[in-house]
């Protein structure tokens, strides 16, 4: 944490642990943590299906339609952003996973015609209908995420701990179904397994992950939740369980220590956590090459 | 009754039509082997059979204690599993997962079922390995256990030998018909008319001209001597096809 400063004395890295301690009895600070370990828990479960199933930008794509969700929102004038923000979002991820199989448009087509038309959608309508004095800051921040993981309330913080429960209920529960469908849809049909309805439940489940997620690192970084730990665990892990297992993991760790490390040096919560991700993808990288 | 029976199927996608009246029984214990040039609606006829795919027109009745999902399939392999990060063991004991309903773990006989099937295919030593580090032919060997996982009645293999080299593939042919020996039906989606003739026991040639048959029928049938005389010249002038299998032309319309 301190390499970039010419060598740090005792003192200094003393000095440093103290402010973490202190700034960690503020709530929202407890609260940021929370939310975005748990943020980050839920993403790379799913992360290892999304990455596997050749969905790796479902994140983006979804996380798009939000933005262009939130710019009607605001155009609007809806207090509750979330009200109109979530049924959009889970309808196109819905539509999105659905298009996969056998249709004219193909899956990542489908995706990025989706995602970037949302996105121009979104920018144009809030330069129509502009209510805000500050609209390239309001884009901004909703693009690279904002600080308002650091103004959460106590409500939304049991609300973030609610759902992402209710996540890794359902995934530790389908896990073995979610397995068979992620590995060979076919097969699972034939043998008599609901395949449309455990894609479904995998759109909804993402759906909902990434509009939590849009606090934390905004709607430009959100695949970078869902695919790098996914993509690092594979690096070292070859059977799916571990891969999982690690996945969560790592993702928990850097997201824990991005928000650490945008703390005590002032940076921006996302895009750091997105940068710790590359770190750590870049040393499985490593680790894998030498096994 | 017999186990499949099939009257007056028409296959096709969208509005186009591509195989039509199609009349076929699959009886306990058949060998069928289905062959037919390419596009002529092959592997379209297995998804139907597999209600993967709805019929243009016609009946697919199941009869003699066979259940919708009793039907084990070994499809031709898709590009996400060749990078897949799973286990073999992991592999094998998915294909319990039709039993399963809506139960979210395995039991302990389904467990024990996949450990069986695994003995089965003489994969017991690759159990812990990783899917996409295997050959192949242990590859197919372990999509085949998982299958057996799903029935103990029927299979349908989509060009199981597809990609595979001379010595693999027919150790794959023996071990389907050791399979077949034991009593578990087999239907067999190939171009390998040799193989077809030398293995099953009834055939079904869809295209232009329509037969389903026993294999001696098929002999003495025009389009089987007219097929056979091809396969008998393919297999008089190897070096010509150990070229073509060297350039790697494999039908890519068969390819999903």
């Amino acid at each position: 944490m301190q390499k970039w400063r010419f060598r740090p004395g005792r003192k200094e890295v003393k000095k440093e642990v103290d402010k973490l301690f202190e700034y960690f009895q503020y709530p929202f600070v407890r609260y940021a943590l929370i939310v975005g370990v748990l943020i980050a828990l839920c993403s790379s479960l799913l992360g290892v299906t999304l990455v596997l199933k050749r969905f790796s930008f479902i994140g983006d794509g979804l996380s798009h339609v939000a933005f262009g969700a939130i710019s009607i929102a605001a155009v609007l004038q809806f207090s509750n952003e979330m009200v109109i923000v979530l049924p959009i979002t889970v309808i196109s991820a819905i539509l999105l996973l659905r298009t996969g199989q056998n249709t004219r448009i193909k899956g990542d087509a489908a995706i990025a015609m989706i995602s970037v038309g949302a996105l121009a959608f979104g920018y144009l309508l809030m330069n129509l209908f502009s209510v805000s004095s500050n609209l390239s800051g309001d884009v901004c921040s909703t693009l690279f995420g904002s600080t308002s993981i650091l103004t959460l309330t106590k409500g939304e913080v049991w609300a973030c701990i609610i759902l992402s429960a209710l996540v890794v209920l359902l995934f530790v529960f389908f896990y073995n179904k979610i397995f068979a469908v992620t590995f060979d849809e076919e097969f699972s049909r034939a043998s008599g397994t609901q395949t449309d309805r455990y894609n479904l439940m995998i759109a909804v489940i993402i759906a909902v992950i990434i509009v939590l997620a849009m606090n934390l690192v905004g709607s430009l970084l959100i695949s970078a939740l869902v695919i790098f730990p996914a993509l690092s665990a594979m690096r070292i892990f070859k059977n799916f369980k571990a891969v999982t297992v690690c996945s969560a993991v790592l993702s928990v760790i850097s997201a824990f220590s991005g928000i650490v490390i945008s703390i005590l040096a002032g940076t921006p919560v996302g895009s750091t956590i997105v940068a710790v991700d590359v770190a750590v993808f870049l040393i499985c990288c490593i680790a894998g090459s030498f096994k | 009754m017999a186990f499949i029976t099939v009257k007056d199927l028409s296959l096709g996608y969208d509005s186009l039509v591509i195989a039509d009246h199609l009349n076929f029984k699959v009886e306990q214990g058949n060998y069928l082997c289905i062959v037919g040039e390419n596009g002529s609606g092959k592997t379209t006829l297995m998804r139907t059979l597999l209600h993967l795919k709805e019929p243009v027109s016609g009946q697919i009745l199941i009869g003699d204690g066979l259940k919708n999902n009793e039907i084990g399939y070994l499809p031709q392999q898709t590009l996400v599993q060749k990078d897949f990060p799973a286990s073999v063991w992991e592999i094998v004991l998915s294909g319990c997962q039709g039993r399963c309903g809506l139960r979210p773990f395995y039991t302990k006989e389904e467990k024990k079922l996949a450990e069986e099937n695994i003995t089965r295919m003489g994969i017991t030593e690759l159990r812990n390995r990783c899917y996409r580090e295997l050959s192949g032919g242990q590859q197919q060997r372990v999509l085949l256990a998982r299958a057996l996982c799903a029935t103990g009645k029927v299979l349908l293999l989509d060009e199981p030998v597809a990609g595979l080299d001379p010595v693999v593939t027919a150790q794959m042919y023996e071990l389907i018909a050791g399979l077949n020996r034991e009593g578990i039906t087999i239907i067999m989606v190939s171009h390998d008319i040799a193989a077809a003739l030398r293995y099953a026991s009834h055939i079904l040639h869809i295209g232009d001209t329509v037969f389903f048959g026993t294999r001696e029928e098929y002999m003495g049938s025009e389009v089987g001597k007219y097929m056979f005389r091809t396969a008998r010249v393919s297999e008089k002038e190897p070096k010509n096809s150990e070229q073509i299998c060297k350039n790697g032309v494999s039908d890519p319309a068969e390819k999903r």
